[in-house]
C-alpha cells in the first residue's frame, strides 16, 4: 500500500499505480493521481515547513491552489524550482522535494527563536528598529535583513526547459469545471458556440471529485464530461489556470504540459502561455474556504474542513485518526460525516448555539459528537496538534468562557465560511460588493463581457450551481451570437440541499481571561496574526491598503486568498465600521503564481529579439571579422590579423585607412527615401539648415531638432532629383525618425505631397576611406569622373556595375577623402567583393566599428555619445547652422533660455597630460586638483588611441565649453576605481581641422 | 485591448504603437508664439475618460490613426485614418489679416 495513511481502495487515485519519491531525502511511495500533499498525508507526514517570519513548525492547510503553508522546493539543479504548492503539485514517480526555510533540519530549526521574540517582530518591526543612526542605514541593514528573510532558493543555472506562447479565439470561454462550469460549457457547447474550457486541476469535475467515491454525482460527471469530449465545438483544458483577465475579452491562461513528469518529453514544453480572445466569459471559480484565528491556529494536523473531506475522498488518505471539526457553518458536517464514514473518530464544535437540527440528528446517527455554541480557543501540540481546547462561545459578543473540555485528536479541521473566488472578475476593475448573509465578498454585476455562476455567486448546492452554470453558459452563447443549447440541462444526481442554518460570522476566537494566550494567525504565509491587526489599528492606521503594506497581511504568494477577508473584518470589528465601510481588496493579475518561463514563452536567447544582420554579414565572418551587437544589428568590430586584440586590430585598421584607404561597412545606417513634389520644404522643416537650394547631384549635412528644441538625429541627405531625396540617419536613431516623419506627414502636414519609405533593409552601405580611395573607386566604376572638380566633396552619382545600380556619395565621417557607395541589398557582397579585389592594388584594408570610432574622435564628430537626447545645437558647436531664414522643428523651443545658456555643458576635446594614459567613457571631469566632487564640470563621452597623434585622446562636454576652459587642465575621474586623470581641454577637431584631406 | 484598424479590421493592440495626445493641434510651422509651442509641447490635460490618441499600425498595414478611447475603461469610440480627420492650422496672422 502506498502509504501507512491510505485507505484500501479509497479515493480516486489509481491504486497499484505506484510512485517513489522523496521528501528531505527520504524515499517514500504514493499513488498516481496523488498530489504531493495527499502523497505525504499518505505517508503520516504532516509538518512540511518552517514559517517565514517566526520559523513555526507548518503542516498542510489547503487542498489546493490556496495553500498557505505547504511550500516546497521541487526537484534539483536546473529544475529546481522554489515554493511550490505541495497542494497543487502532482506527484510523479521520481519526484523530489525539501522543506524550506529551516536550518539545520525541518524537526529543529534555529531560528525558531524567533518565536520566542515575536512580541518584537510585530507589525513594522524592520521599520521602527532599523531607522538610524545614519541617513542610509536603512539600505544597511536591509541588506543584512534580506539574507534572513525569504523563503525558497531559486536555481541559478539556466532553464533547460521549453516554453512556448499560443493564442486561441473562441465564442464563450468557461473558467472552472465544478457543476457550474462544466454546466456552462455544455449549455454554449449544445447552442453551437466555440467554447474552451479551463481548469487548473488535472482532473475535471472541481467541487464533484470531492464527493465520495461512487456517489450520485459521479454518473452525473461521466456523462456530462462524455458529452463534452464529444462536442467538436468545446475544446477542454485541464492543467491550464486563467490567470489573468484583460480588456476586451483577452485572458491570459497558463497550461502546465510537463510538471506532472520527470521531465519533458522530447520536443515537449514544459509549460504553455495561452492568450485567448474570448466573445464572452463565464467565470465558475467557486468558492474558497476561510479559517477561524484562535490561538495556535497554525500547527500542524490543522486544515481546512473542505480540504480533510477532499483529502479521505479524492485522494483515499487518511489524515488523522482523531479529529476535531471546528465549524460556524452547515458545509462543515459533510465533511464530518464523510471522515467519520472513513473510520476517524470525530467531535464536531459548532459556534453557533443554534445549530442544525436535521444535520446534527444524523451525525449523532453517525456517532458523531456535536457540541454547540462552543468554540475551540487553542490548539495543543508543536510539531503536530495534540487536543483542542474547548471553550462555551457566544457568537454575538464574541466571548469565551474558561476552557470547559479538553479533546485529544490529531487532526483539527476548521471552516470559517466560504470566500466566492472573485479574482477574475476584480481584475475587470469591478469591485466586490459585501453579502451579509454569506459573510463574503461577491463579485457584484459582471464587468464587461463576463457571467458569474455556481459557488462564485454563493450557490453552494451542486443541484444550483449546474443550473446556475447553465443559464449563464446558455446566455453567453446567445450573446456570442450562437444559438439556444439543443437540449435542457439534467441534474440527476446531484445534490441540491441548501443550507439548513446561516452562517454566524466569526473572524476572531478571543480567549477568556484564564485561557492561555497565544498567536492567533490570520496570514500563515507571512505571519500575520490578530495582534498585529490590532497593532496597526493602535498606531493609527485606518486605510486597508495601508494596513495591508504595514502588516504585509495578503501579500505573499497566495495574495491573502485564505486571509484577506478576515483581515479586513478585524479591521473593521476594532474601528467600529462596517466591512464594507471599511474596504476590500483589489486583485491584480496574476491569480496564482506564474512562471518566468511561461511569461518568456520562446523569446530567449537569440529568440529573444530579432538580429539584423547586413547583407555583408556572411562575407564578414568568413574573412574573420570579430562581430559586435549595436542595437539589434550585428556589425563588424575589427579583422584581427595574427593573433591582434581589438586594440592592436583598430590601431592597424586606423593608421592604413589615412595611409592609403579602407573599406567599412556602413549599411546599419537608417535610410529614407524622401519623395514627392513637397520634398524640399517637407526637408527644410525637419532640418535646421536651408534645403531649398540644395541641387540635383549633391548632398547635405543636416541636423534635426525635437519640439523641445534639444538635437534628435544628424546624417546627410542627398538629392537625387527634383522630387526625390535619399536620407541618411543614425543606426542608433533610424527608427525613430522614420516613425517621426511619418506622423509629422500623416498626422499633421496633411497638405504636404511627400512620402517617406524606409529603406534601411534595401540597401547596402559601403564607405570607402583614405587617400587612395579616389583611384580605387575611379577602377572600379569607370563610368564616373572622380576627378577632384567633376566630382567634388558632397557630390552624389550614380552608376551602374555589371548591371547592378550603384548610388556613389563623396561624403566623409573620418576626415579623409571618402565616398560612401551604396547598392540594393542582394548586390552588397558583389560590390564589396569588387571594392576589395580591386582594392589590393591600392593597399586597401577592412575596418570595423572600433576604427570607425577612432577616426571620427580623431576627426572631431560627434555621435550617439554625444548626442544624447540632452545636447543643444549650441552645445554640439552647432548654433551657427541654424537657418535664421526659415523656422524648423523644435525652433521656438531652441531659444528658451536655458537651452541658450552660455554655462550648459558644451562639446570640447581632451588630452590627458600623460600621452599614454587611458581616458575612460562616463569619466566625471572635475576641477584640476580637485575638489572631486559631486556631479563635476561635465564628463568624457567618447575616447580612443589616435595612431594620427600618437596618444590617447577624447571627447567630451564641460560647463562652457572651450570659451572657459580651453588649454586649461581639467581632472577626468571615475570614482568607482578612483582613477584619476588630468588632461588638458583642447578644440575636439584633432585632426585636419582646416578640412583639407576630405576636401582636396 | 483590440483596436479595429479601418484597413485591417480588429488587431490586437500589441500590432499598434501609440505617439502621444491627438486632442491637440501642432501649431503652424510659421507660428513662432512662444506660449503657443510651450503649451503644444508641455502641457497635457491628461483627462480621466474620452480621450483622443495617435496610434501607428506599426506591425500592420503601417497607417496612422486617430483612436477615441476611454483612459478608464479602455472602451473604444472611434479609429479614423489621422490624414481624414486632422485640421491645418491657419497660418499665423491669417485672423489678424482677416480681420482687417
Amino acid at each position: 500500500m502506498a502509504g501507512s495513511h491510505r485507505i484500501p481502495n479509497g479515493g480516486r487515485v489509481t491504486h497499484g499505480a505506484s510512485a517513489s519519491f522523496t521528501f528531505d531525502g527520504k524515499t517514500y511511495q504514493g499513488l498516481q493521481g496523488d498530489t504531493l500533499a495527499s502523497a505525504l498525508l499518505a505517508n503520516g507526514i504532516h509538518l512540511v515547513g518552517r514559517s517565514f517570519k517566526y520559523h513555526r513548525p507548518r503542516g498542510i492547510y489547503a487542498a489546493g491552489a490556496e495553500e498557505p503553508n505547504a511550500l516546497v522546493g521541487l526537484r534539483e539543479g536546473a529544475r529546481a524550482e522554489p515554493n511550490a504548492l505541495a497542494t497543487t503539485v502532482e506527484l510523479y514517480d521520481g519526484l523530489t522535494a525539501k522543506s524550506q526555510n529551516n536550518w539545520p533540519s525541518l524537526q529543529f530549526d534555529v531560528a525558531e527563536v524567533n518565536n520566542l521574540f515575536q512580541r518584537f517582530f510585530s507589525a513594522g518591526f524592520y521599520y521602527k528598529t532599523f531607522i538610524g543612526p545614519f541617513e542610509k542605514s536603512w539600505m544597511w541593514y536591509e541588506h543584512i535583513i534580506r539574507k534572513a528573510a525569504g523563503m525558497g532558493e531559486a536555481t541559478t543555472e539556466p532553464d533547460p526547459d521549453h516554453y512556448e506562447k499560443v493564442y486561441k479565439f473562441c465564442d464563450v470561454l468557461v473558467v472552472g469545471s465544478g457543476p457550474a462550469g462544466l454546466s456552462a460549457a455544455l449549455a454554449a457547447g449544445r447552442a453551437g458556440a466555440r467554447v474552451l474550457l479551463a481548469e487548473q486541476e488535472p482532473d475535471l469535475g472541481g467541487a464533484l471529485l470531492s464527493a465520495p467515491k461512487g456517489s450520485s454525482s459521479d454518473q452525473w460527471l461521466s456523462a456530462t464530461l462524455e458529452e463534452l469530449e464529444k462536442l467538436q465545438n468545446v475544446e477542454l483544458l485541464p492543467r491550464t489556470v486563467a490567470w489573468g483577465a484583460y480588456d476586451h475579452g483577452t485572458y491570459t491562461l497558463m497550461e502546465k504540459v510537463a510538471d506532472h513528469k520527470l521531465q519533458p518529453d522530447e520536443h515537449e514544453v514544459r509549460q504553455r502561455s495561452i492568450v485567448v480572445q474570448t466573445g464572452r466569459v463565464v467565470l465558475a471559480t467557486g468558492a474558497l474556504e476561510r479559517p477561524i484565528p484562535f490561538g495556535n491556529n497554525d500547527r500542524p494536523g490543522i486544515m481546512l474542513a473542505g480540504a480533510a473531506r477532499t483529502y479521505v475522498n479524492r485522494y483515499g488518505v487518511l489524515p488523522g485518526k482523531q479529529a476535531v471539526v471546528f465549524t460556524n457553518n452547515d458545509s462543515a458536517y459533510q465533511s464530518a460525516l464523510d471522515l467519520k464514514e472513513a473510520g476517524i473518530d470525530v467531535t464536531l464544535v459548532d459556534a453557533r448555539k443554534d445549530a442544525p437540527a436535521q444535520l446534527v440528528a444524523v451525525c449523532k446517527s453517525a456517532s458523531i459528537e456535536v457540541m454547540s455554541g462552543r468554540a475551540v480557543v487553542g490548539a495543543n501540540g508543536r510539531m503536530r496538534v495534540r487536543s483542542a481546547d474547548v471553550a462555551e462561545f457566544d457568537a454575538k459578543t464574541g466571548a469565551s468562557s474558561d476552557v470547559v473540555r479538553q479533546l485529544a485528536c490529531d487532526l483539527l479541521c476548521v471552516s470559517g465560511g466560504w470566500n466566492p473566488v472573485v479574482h477574475l472578475s476584480s481584475q475587470r476593475g469591478r469591485k466586490p460588493e459585501f453579502d451579509a448573509k454569506l459573510a463574503a465578498f461577491l463579485p457584484g454585476t459582471p464587468p464587461d463581457n463576463q457571467h458569474h455562476a455556481g459557488a462564485m455567486l454563493g450557490a453552494f448546492s451542486d443541484a444550483g450551481a449546474a443550473q446556475s452554470g447553465f443559464a449563464a453558459g446558455a446566455e453567453a452563447a446567445q450573446l456570442a451570437g450562437a444559438g439556444e443549447p439543443s437540449r435542457a440541462l439534467a441534474t440527476e444526481g446531484l445534490t441540491s440541499a441548501d443550507w439548513e442554518k446561516p452562517l454566524v460570522p466569526i473572524w476572531d476566537i478571543k480567549p477568556g481571561e484564564q485561557v492561555k494566550k497565544r498567536k492567533r494567525f490570520v496570514d500563515f504565509q507571512h505571519d500575520v496574526g490578530v495582534s498585529d491587526v490590532e497593532l496597526a489599528h493602535i498606531e493609527g492606521y485606518v486605510s486597508v491598503e495601508h494596513l495591508k503594506r504595514y502588516t504585509t497581511l495578503g501579500m505573499a504568494a497566495d495574495q491573502g486568498k485564505t486571509s484577506n477577508i478576515t483581515g479586513l473584518a478585524l479591521m473593521a470589528e476594532l474601528t467600529g465600521r462596517s466591512i464594507p465601510e471599511t474596504g476590500t481588496t483589489t486583485f491584480r493579475p496574476p491569480y496564482n503564481p506564474v512562471s518566468f518561463g511561461v511569461i518568456t514563452g520562446q523569446e530567449t536567447g537569440l529568440h529573444f529579439r530579432p538580429l539584423r544582420r547586413t547583407p555583408l554579414h556572411d562575407w564578414n565572418l568568413k574573412n574573420g571579422a570579430e562581430m559586435i551587437n549595436v542595437g539589434a544589428w550585428q556589425r563588424a568590430w575589427y579583422y584581427p590579423q595574427g593573433g591582434e586584440d581589438v586594440d592592436a586590430a583598430y590601431i592597424r585598421e586606423t593608421t592604413q585607412v589615412r595611409k592609403t584607404c579602407g573599406m567599412v561597412d556602413v549599411t546599419t545606417l537608417g535610410k529614407i527615401e524622401v519623395q514627392g513634389p513637397d520634398a524640399a520644404e517637407f526637408l527644410n522643416r525637419v532640418y535646421v539648415n536651408g534645403w531649398k537650394l540644395l541641387k540635383p547631384g549633391r548632398a547635405r549635412y543636416g541636423v534635426m531638432l525635437r519640439d523641445d528644441g534639444l538635437v534628435f538625429d544628424d546624417g546627410t541627405t542627398s538629392r537625387l532629383s527634383d522630387t526625390h531625396y535619399f536620407m541618411t540617419t543614425t543606426t542608433a536613431e533610424a527608427a525613430a525618425v522614420m516613425t517621426h516623419l511619418g506622423w509629422l506627414l500623416e498626422c499633421c502636414w496633411t497638405d504636404l505631397k511627400v512620402h517617406v519609405t524606409s529603406v534601411t533593409d534595401q540597401y547596402a552601405g559601403i564607405a570607402v576611406a583614405g587617400p587612395n580611395s579616389r583611384a580605387l573607386l575611379q577602377e572600379v566604376f569607370a563610368d564616373i569622373d572622380f576627378a577632384n572638380e567633376a566630382f567634388p566633396f558632397m557630390g552624389v552619382r550614380e552608376t551602374e556595375y555589371k548591371g547592378m545600380p550603384v548610388r556613389v556619395f563623396r561624403i566623409s565621417f573620418s576626415g579623409e577623402l571618402a565616398y560612401e557607395v551604396a547598392t540594393p541589398s542582394g548586390f552588397g557582397e558583389a560590390i564589396w567583393e569588387a571594392l576589395y579585389e580591386a582594392g589590393k592594388g591600392h593597399g586597401l584594408c577592412l575596418y570595423g566599428t572600433e576604427a570607425l570610432g577612432a577616426l571620427r574622435i580623431e576627426k572631431g564628430h560627434f555621435a550617439g555619445n554625444e548626442i544624447d537626447g540632452r545636447t543643444s545645437l549650441e552645445d554640439l558647436g552647432l548654433g551657427k547652422m541654424a537657418s535664421t531664414k526659415k523656422q524648423f522643428v523644435g525652433s521656438v523651443m531652441r531659444q528658451r533660455e536655458g537651452i541658450q545658456d552660455e554655462n550648459r555643458q558644451r562639446f570640447v576635446g581632451l588630452e590627458p597630460v600623460n600621452p599614454e594614459e587611458r581616458l575612460r567613457g562616463g569619466a566625471l571631469l572635475h576641477p584640476h586638483n580637485g575638489p572631486h566632487a559631486g556631479h563635476g564640470l561635465g564628463h568624457v563621452s567618447s575616447t580612443t588611441y589616435s595612431p594620427a597623434l600618437g596618444r590617447f585622446i577624447g571627447l567630451g562636454l564641460i560647463e562652457g565649453g572651450l570659451e572657459r576652459y580651453e588649454g586649461q587642465l581639467v581632472d577626468a575621474c571615475y570614482p568607482l576605481k578612483g582613477w584619476v586623470v588630468p588632461c588638458k581641454v583642447v578644440s575636439p577637431h584633432f585632426y585636419d581641422p582646416a578640412g583639407e584631406k576630405q576636401n582636396g | 485591448m483590440r483596436i479595429t484598424c479601418p484597413c485591417c479590421g480588429e488587431r490586437d493592440y500589441g500590432e499598434f504603437t501609440i505617439y502621444g495626445d491627438a486632442s491637440r493641434r501642432r501649431p503652424h510651422i510659421e507660428d513662432t508664439d512662444f506660449e503657443t509651442w510651450y503649451n503644444y509641447v508641455y502641457i497635457r490635460p491628461n483627462p480621466k475618460g474620452r480621450h483622443k490618441e495617435f496610434w501607428h499600425h506599426t506591425r500592420g498595414c503601417g497607417q496612422w490613426l486617430v483612436v477615441e478611447r476611454d483612459t478608464v475603461t479602455h472602451e473604444i469610440y472611434d479609429v479614423s485614418l489621422a490624414r481624414d480627420v486632422v485640421t491645418l492650422p491657419e497660418a499665423p496672422g491669417a485672423e489678424a489679416a482677416e480681420a482687417k
